[in-house]
């Protein structure tokens, strides 16, 4: 028999009240861990995609010209009289301390051809990494050869063109070979061609515009890489795409402060419900800790009763509530992420705070019963009986 | 020499024109293994009284000295510990914590003693069987009598085998054939040197005290 003891039994005969804090504590605890795993495994989804998918270098000559802009992103100046980089200065690129990491790299020169009437941006490019660069294309037909095009969404419906119709540009006869799908960037806007076809028919053979590089970064910084292309290519400015993924962190930032929030106002109704529930169970242990105190417990063994009561259940609906939160998290993730695993990573850290907050909460919320608790004057409680 | 000094106590509850004076100047002398009686009307202060004397009710003035300790010197955590180390209280209503067992009710007074397990069970077993309840020491006190409550109580109160044991009107909620039972028990631990201060109401049972102290209006009004 020991305070320990006092407080298992007093748990076990008062079930229904402890279970309605161990519910309190691990609503709140579940919402918090749910909410940050979620976070977490969005903001890694976010990382694997930029990592995987898509060109995050783009390489561009250094110009005096003022910036257009292409797809949202920016480039150099891409203008008739641009400037432009050699084929073989790009090459280099494949010499670079952290070669490994490139998954690929695609030229692209750039110029203006017409079509009919229409005056058309044409893209020349490598359509063997396009699969890499661009993987958002959504192609009806299929990849064109040396004399194939593929139009951008946009493209093919002003000049009404489809698959398999035949183009004139510069007295080339060339064949479409598949459009896009609407992709929302400008690459509707634009025609697509072999790079090689497009370098003739704009009289620049050996020379790009610009190229594009996807990175496979997990354990590189883009920023790292991006300083070893710009000394491989002197004459090119390179820069690492940011933006769109920018954007959806910045979306994923405020969601973030947005639910901490949430969590905050959830835990402070989670030791809301404890400390009622405590104070409403030390004021029906009025007798008892009058007891206690006459047959000279201290004033500090009922507080440790109450918060060793507080401490087991706390800390119970810290493990609980983890593991409810991990739960839900992988079913939102399954809800807000398409092609995302339904991975929601154990993390050890979460693990021990979510143990630790939980404590906390219990804890601090149970301060001010205990300390009623052990204000109570035995005479007092006992007369009151 | 007096094991007890009582000095001049006066309580007082209240404030201003609600002032109750319920001890109103009490002074007396108790020696080792006396076993006093305190009688007196409802209201008389009796309890307020035992309160003091039990380092549980601070008195508004006056002294009690234990064993040359002044108890109302001492902090409040040392009191608890005072009433730990020196009384063993009695109520009237039992006061048993219901999701404990009888023995664990026993044990109460140690749960804040350093001691191991075993030796906790053996005082508390030797107390159960003075009190002649050894076999319903695993039973639940909503699984007793009334009387076997009161047992409960006692053998909790002399657990730690404290030399001074109080009682208020320990029998006052049993019947005349319990009240024998209990009152030779109470004679049994006096004979064996504890030393018992008893609030009663009944004659019968102030014939087991060796000294009557009356209580009439908050002040002594006879001692023999
Ligand atoms: N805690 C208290 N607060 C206010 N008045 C009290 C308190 N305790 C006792 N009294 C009053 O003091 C008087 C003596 O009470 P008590 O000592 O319980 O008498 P007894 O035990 O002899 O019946 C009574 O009038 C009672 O109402
Ligand atoms: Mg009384």
């Amino acid at each position: 028999m020991n305070l320990k003891s006092i407080t298992f039994r007093n748990l076990l005969r008062r079930k229904g009240k402890a279970a309605f804090v161990l519910a309190g504590l691990v609503i709140g605890v579940s919402t918090v861990v749910g909410i940050i795993s979620f976070v977490e495994a969005m903001t890694n989804d976010i990382n694997h995609k930029l990592e995987k998918y898509g060109a995050n270098i783009l390489i561009v000559p250094k110009t005096e010209n003022l910036t257009l802009t292409y797809g949202g992103l920016s480039l150099g100046g891409v203008s008739f009289e641009m400037e432009e980089i050699r084929e073989a200065e790009l090459a280099r690129v494949s010499s670079i301390k952290n070669a490994r990491n490139i998954a690929a790299l695609g030229p692209l020169v750039l110029g203006v051809v017409k079509v009919d009437s229409h005056k058309v941006l044409m893209a020349g490019v490598d359509f063997e990494v396009s699969e890499i660069l661009k993987p958002w294309w959504k192609i009806q037909g299929a990849l064109p050869d040396h004399n194939g095009l593929i139009l951008g969404a946009e493209t093919a419906r002003i000049l009404n063109l489809k698959v398999g119709d035949r183009v004139n540009i510069k007295h080339k006869e060339l064949i479409v070979s598949g459009v896009l799908q609407p992709t929302g960037s400008q690459d509707d806007q634009l025609v697509f061609a072999n790079l090689a076809t497009a370098q003739s028919i704009f009289n620049k053979s050996g020379r790009v515009s610009m190229a594009e590089v996807a990175a496979l970064c997990k354990d590189c910084p883009i920023d790292e890489m991006v300083k070893q292309i710009s000394e491989v290519i002197p004459g090119g400015k390179v820069m690492a795409i940011q933006q769109v993924v920018k954007g959806r962190m910045e979306t994923l930032e405020h969601f973030k402060k947005f639910s901490y929030g949430i969590s905050g106002v959830i835990l402070l109704i989670g030791s809301m419900v404890v400390l009622v529930t405590m104070m409403g169970s030390v004021r029906e242990r009025t007798d008892e800790i009058g007891i206690f105190r006459a047959i000279g417990f201290r004033k500090r063994h009922i507080m440790k009763i109450v918060f060793l009561e507080a401490g087991i259940v706390s800390g119970l609906a810290g493990i609980i509530g983890y593991f409810m939160g991990l739960g839900s998290s992988k079913i939102a993730i399954t809800f807000f992420s398409e092609n995302h695993s339904g991975q929601v990573p154990l993390n050890f850290e979460l693990a021990i705070g979510a143990f630790g907050i939980a404590l906390l909460v219990g804890l601090l919320s149970s301060a001010y019963p205990a300390f009623m608790a052990s204000r109570l004057d035995p005479n007092d409680a006992l007369r009151a009986l | 020499m007096s094991y007890i000094v009582a000095e001049e106590l006066i309580k007082q509850y209240g404030k201003g024109h609600a002032t109750v004076t319920a001890v109103a100047g009490i002074s007396f002398h108790i020696n080792e293994g006396d076993f006093i009686g305190i009688m007196g009307e409802s209201g008389a202060g009796k309890s307020t009284l035992l309160g003091m004397m039990g380092a549980m009710n601070a008195p508004t003035s006056g002294r009690l000295v234990v064993d040359d300790i002044d108890v109302y010197r001492l902090g409040q955590e040392q009191r608890a510990d005072f009433r730990r180390e020196f009384l063993g209280f009695i109520f009237q209503s039992f006061h048993l914590i219901p999701y404990l067992s009888v023995i664990e009710n026993v044990m109460l007074p140690l749960a804040v003693v350093k001691a191991s397990k075993k030796q906790k069970w053996a005082m508390a077993e030797e107390a159960l069987d003075q009190v002649g309840l050894l076999d319903k020491a695993r039973r639940l006190p909503g699984q007793i009598s009334g009387g076997e409550s009161e047992r409960v109580a006692i053998a909790r109160s002399i657990v730690n085998e404290p030399p001074v044991l109080l009682a208020d009107e320990p029998t006052g909620n049993l019947d005349t054939k319990t009240t024998k039972e209990i009152m030779e028990l109470l004679r049994q631990l006096n004979k064996e040197g504890m030393t018992i201060v008893m609030v009663t109401h009944s004659p019968d049972c102030a014939k087991y005290a060796q000294r009557i102290m009356k209580v009439s209006d908050g002040k002594l009004v006879g001692d023999n």
